[in-house]
């Protein structure tokens, strides 16, 4: 996979992102502190924004080009999302939200059988349950899975382990692990834990006020300090 | 209850009733576009759609009046191009309630759209949904109560709709006579106990129409 961020503006409240990355690696990591434009760019990226100015090539196809007037919908880029909350559809069953967006009839890696995305995420057990009775950490599983089963060619995790307790994160993080390796499907993986970049990613962009600040491995970026556990490094 | 009563009872409901269906896809469209869009003239429409609910309903009236009348320029139109006359007949009483009760209906709808979360959209999109996938199974079954509550308001005005009718279609008993029209002719001539019959008719249809939304909502709500 390559995906060409190219010169690409947004306006924001306080400031303008802007973004030039080629991102290529397995997992690739977004971190910067709050409100540094992470969610704004994997909204970018997911075609649920329009940028004001640049290009954003998947491979060869062109997503967004604002001076070719070009933008694919999201529907058609086949990209998935998985935000925050995770954002199950409270009036569908679990069942029925894996299914939203499975084609059976497409083409698809032969791993990602609903089957096999349902036992490589544990979530058999909760088909005929109802959304609003799902822990936290369970929600986020279904989420995920719902996301693999429309077959994305890249999948945009925002922050997926940050509304939960940090018991429950040791707990997922192994899922995401699986993810990775079982499904070979690039991620792009927006967070501010250094921990989770640390243990899942292989690259990491770090975003400053809508800037690229830094852009390395998470080793060379990150270093194992006292207070907190880890700290960026100078 | 004599054959008249009746008469005016149905007709008063087919008329809410129709009324309602009438406006339910434009006026769902309307509010899909004010909740989740940006135009131009937006703030402008926003206030024409809002202006039966503030201004006299007579005086409401009395704008259709001219616009659909014979020599009005939409009523003109119609008459020549369809053969419809619209005032003065049951097309005028639909008419009129039909505006009256579209501003309930797009507002109430309006909000139920905006209290829909967009996340549950943009995710829907991710997953390859076009828009109109998303509005069929996102957004419309959220929207779902606050719309069924809007079209529940948008027929209780229609059933009790008074002055823009009058000034529309005129108290023509057999044709546009309605139950608010109907009670107020009737006291006008004194016939108090028929006046009540009709008053008791109006009390029951707006019981069972609370009574029933109430329940299909309390039953939705635990689905």
């Amino acid at each position: 996979m390559k995906l060409t961020l190219h010169a690409l503006q947004l306006p924001l409240a306080h400031y303008t992102l802007s973004i030039d990355a080629v991102i290529q690696a397995r997992v690739t990591a977004i971190f910067g502190p709050s409100g540094s434009g992470k969610t704004s760019l994997i909204e970018l990226i997911a075609g649920l924004r329009r940028p004001r100015a640049g290009r954003i090539v998947f491979d060869e196809e062109i997503l967004v080009d604002t001076e070719l007037r070009t933008c694919v919908p999201p529907q058609r880029r086949a990209i998935g999302y998985v935000p925050q909350d995770g954002a199950l559809f409270p009036h569908l069953s679990v069942r029925r939200n894996l299914l939203y967006g499975f084609q059976p009839d497409l083409p698809r890696p032969a791993g990602l059988s609903f089957e096999h995305v349902a036992e490589v995420l544990e979530i058999s057990p909760l088909l005929s349950r109802n959304i609003a009775t799902l822990s936290g950490g369970e929600k986020q599983r279904v989420a995920l899975g719902r996301a693999l089963l429309a077959a994305p060619r890249l999948l945009l995790l925002d922050e997926p382990l940050a509304s939960l307790d940090a018991a429950l994160k040791e707990r997922l993080l192994p899922y995401l692990l699986r993810v990775r390796d079982e499904f070979a499907i690039p991620m792009i993986y927006v967070t501010h834990s250094p921990d989770e970049i640390l243990s899942l990613c292989d690259d990491a962009l770090i975003l400053r006020q809508g800037q690229l600040e830094k852009r390395g491995s998470p080793s060379e970026l990150f270093e194992i300090s006292e207070t907190p556990r880890y700290r960026l490094k100078d | 209850m004599s054959s008249e009563l009746w008469q005016i009872t149905w007709f008063t409901v087919a008329v809410a009733a129709g009324s309602t269906a009438l406006i339910l896809p434009g006026g769902l469209a309307l509010a899909w576009l004010l909740a989740r869009r940006d135009w131009p003239g937006k703030s402008i429409v926003e206030t024409l759609v809002a202006l039966p609910l503030v201004i006299p309903p007579v005086a409401t009236g009395l704008l259709l009046l001219k616009l659909f009348g014979r020599r009005g320029p939409v009523g003109e139109f119609l008459e020549n191009t369809f053969g419809w006359q619209i005032v003065f007949n049951w097309r005028g009483v639909v008419l009129a309630t039909a505006i009256m009760s579209f501003p309930l209906l797009v507002r109430t709808a309006r909000v139920a759209f905006e209290s829909v979360n967009p996340r549950f959209e943009y995710v829907a999109r991710s997953l390859g949904a076009g828009p109109s996938r998303v509005f069929a199974t996102i957004t419309l079954p959220l929207a779902f109560r606050g719309i069924v509550a809007g079209i529940a308001l948008a027929f209780a005005r229609a059933l009790g709709e008074f002055g823009a009718t009058i000034m529309v279609a005129g108290y023509i008993p057999g044709e546009t006579a309605t139950l608010s029209l109907s009670i107020y002719h009737l006291v006008q001539l004194g016939r108090d106990t028929e006046a009540f019959a009709l008053l008791g008719l109006s009390l029951t249809i707006a019981f069972a129409a609370v009574w029933l939304g109430e329940r299909f909502l309390r039953k939705n709500a635990r689905a």
